[in-house]
């Protein structure tokens, strides 16, 4: 049985919830893998919110807001850009491909656009396979090379 | 403030690889304003070891607490009952809160999750700045409340040096002359006679050398001689 992996997508209410809401009245198809959260701005998702949704077994996440310069509150699409360049360095430092953290930009009239960013955010994160591969055990072992 | 940066998570995961129990630590206080090591960064740095158990097939048990002061015995309190089952703390706070809680758990291994810098302030969100070398010997006074020896590339007492160009240090174009700042703004205040005072060199032994500093204030201390009223 090939991998479906769980992503989880944060649109902001004014531009990229609008482009997901478009695409489904213009009948588009995207993958069904994506559960998505509609928040405010996405100035509003901090590295909480997203490290949250790895520990709870998403294989990706993805943070959607509206083009730069239009953002419905002036800048909070640049703020979270710049703070999901920072958490894909974090993520990669402890050995999480940065890939399954992924922001696109797009305006609510974009819904054609909003289904094929999703198609290849699926398919890269199809690529890279399940967050967690193995299975998880208590702790109590010693380190190993695969911490380094 | 305690200026703090935080340690990647990298460096701190081969310390605390085989432990099962682990309690994640914050400060309310200046870590929280630096963002290095509050009820968020906490929360952060507890996840991202979570993950990186996870992705090597572990599970860690992280409890994740913040204190109101952790360089305050009286603050560690919550902490105690977390600690007793815990294999290891990471303190997200300053180097003396990672101290306070060792010595209120010596049986602990107490990890820093983010490393000391000094004291300074918020210049704009986002940036902090060094203020205070915590030198032991204040002469704010005599510089215009402009501090050399952090603000001077050189800790200068009696500046500016020769290598000061257009208000700017030679150390770096980005950096402003100290001692530029401070003629400028005893100019403003008329007391450039400051500046002909030639500074004696500053006694060190205030800043740190032969160990641990202390300041005691006896009104202050409990008075255990005193016995109550019958």
């Amino acid at each position: 049985m090939s991998f479906e992996p769980k992503i989880l997508a944060f649109c902001c209410h004014h531009c990229a919830y609008g482009a997901a809401d478009l695409s489904g009245a213009l009948r588009l198809q995207y993958p069904v893998n994506v559960q998505i959260i509609r928040v405010p701005c996405s100035g509003r998702i901090s590295e909480e919110h997203v490290l949250n949704a790895f520990v709870n077994g998403a294989d990706g996440v993805c943070v959607a807001g509206c083009l730069k310069g239009n953002c419905h509150y002036q800048t909070g699409n640049l703020r979270v850009e710049k703070r999901v360049d920072i958490l894909k360095n974090r993520l990669s430092d402890i050995g999480i491909e940065s890939e399954r953290l992924h922001m696109f930009h797009v305006s609510a009239a974009m819904g054609a656009p909003f289904a094929r960013f999703i198609e290849e955010l699926v398919e890269t994160i199809r690529g890279l396979g399940p967050t967690f591969g193995g299975q998880e055990r208590e702790g109590g072992e010693q380190l190993d090379s695969r911490t380094s | 403030m305690i200026l703090a940066r935080p340690k990647t998570v990298s460096s701190i995961l081969p310390l605390v690889w085989g432990m099962k129990s682990l309690v994640v630590a914050g400060c309310q206080e200046c870590v929280t304003v630096c963002q290095a090591g509050g009820r968020k960064e906490v929360s952060c740095v507890a996840q991202l070891l979570e993950i990186a158990g996870k992705k090597r097939g572990f599970l860690f048990t992280i409890a994740q607490v913040t204190v109101f002061r952790q360089c305050d015995n009286e603050y560690l309190a919550p902490l105690d009952a977390l600690l007793k089952k815990a294999d290891a703390c990471i303190s997200l706070g300053c180097g003396v809160g990672v101290q306070f809680i060792a010595e209120r758990h010596p049986a602990v291994m107490v990890i820093p999750g983010v490393d000391t810098v000094g004291g300074g302030g918020t210049v704009i969100p986002g940036v902090w700045e060094e203020r205070c070398a915590m030198c032991g010997e204040c002469i704010l006074a005599e510089t215009a409340a402009i501090c050399p020896m952090t603000r001077c590339a050189k800790g200068l007492l009696n500046g500016p040096c020769g290598g000061s160009v257009d208000g700017r240090c030679e150390a770096g174009p980005d950096l402003p002359c100290a001692w530029e700042m401070i003629y400028q703004r005893l100019r403003k205040q008329g007391r450039l006679e400051s500046l002909t005072r030639i500074r004696p060199p500053k006694n060190w032994a205030h800043s740190g050398s032969g160990a641990m500093r202390k300041v005691i204030r006896e009104e202050v201390m409990p008075c255990l001689s005193v016995q109550p009223l019958k």
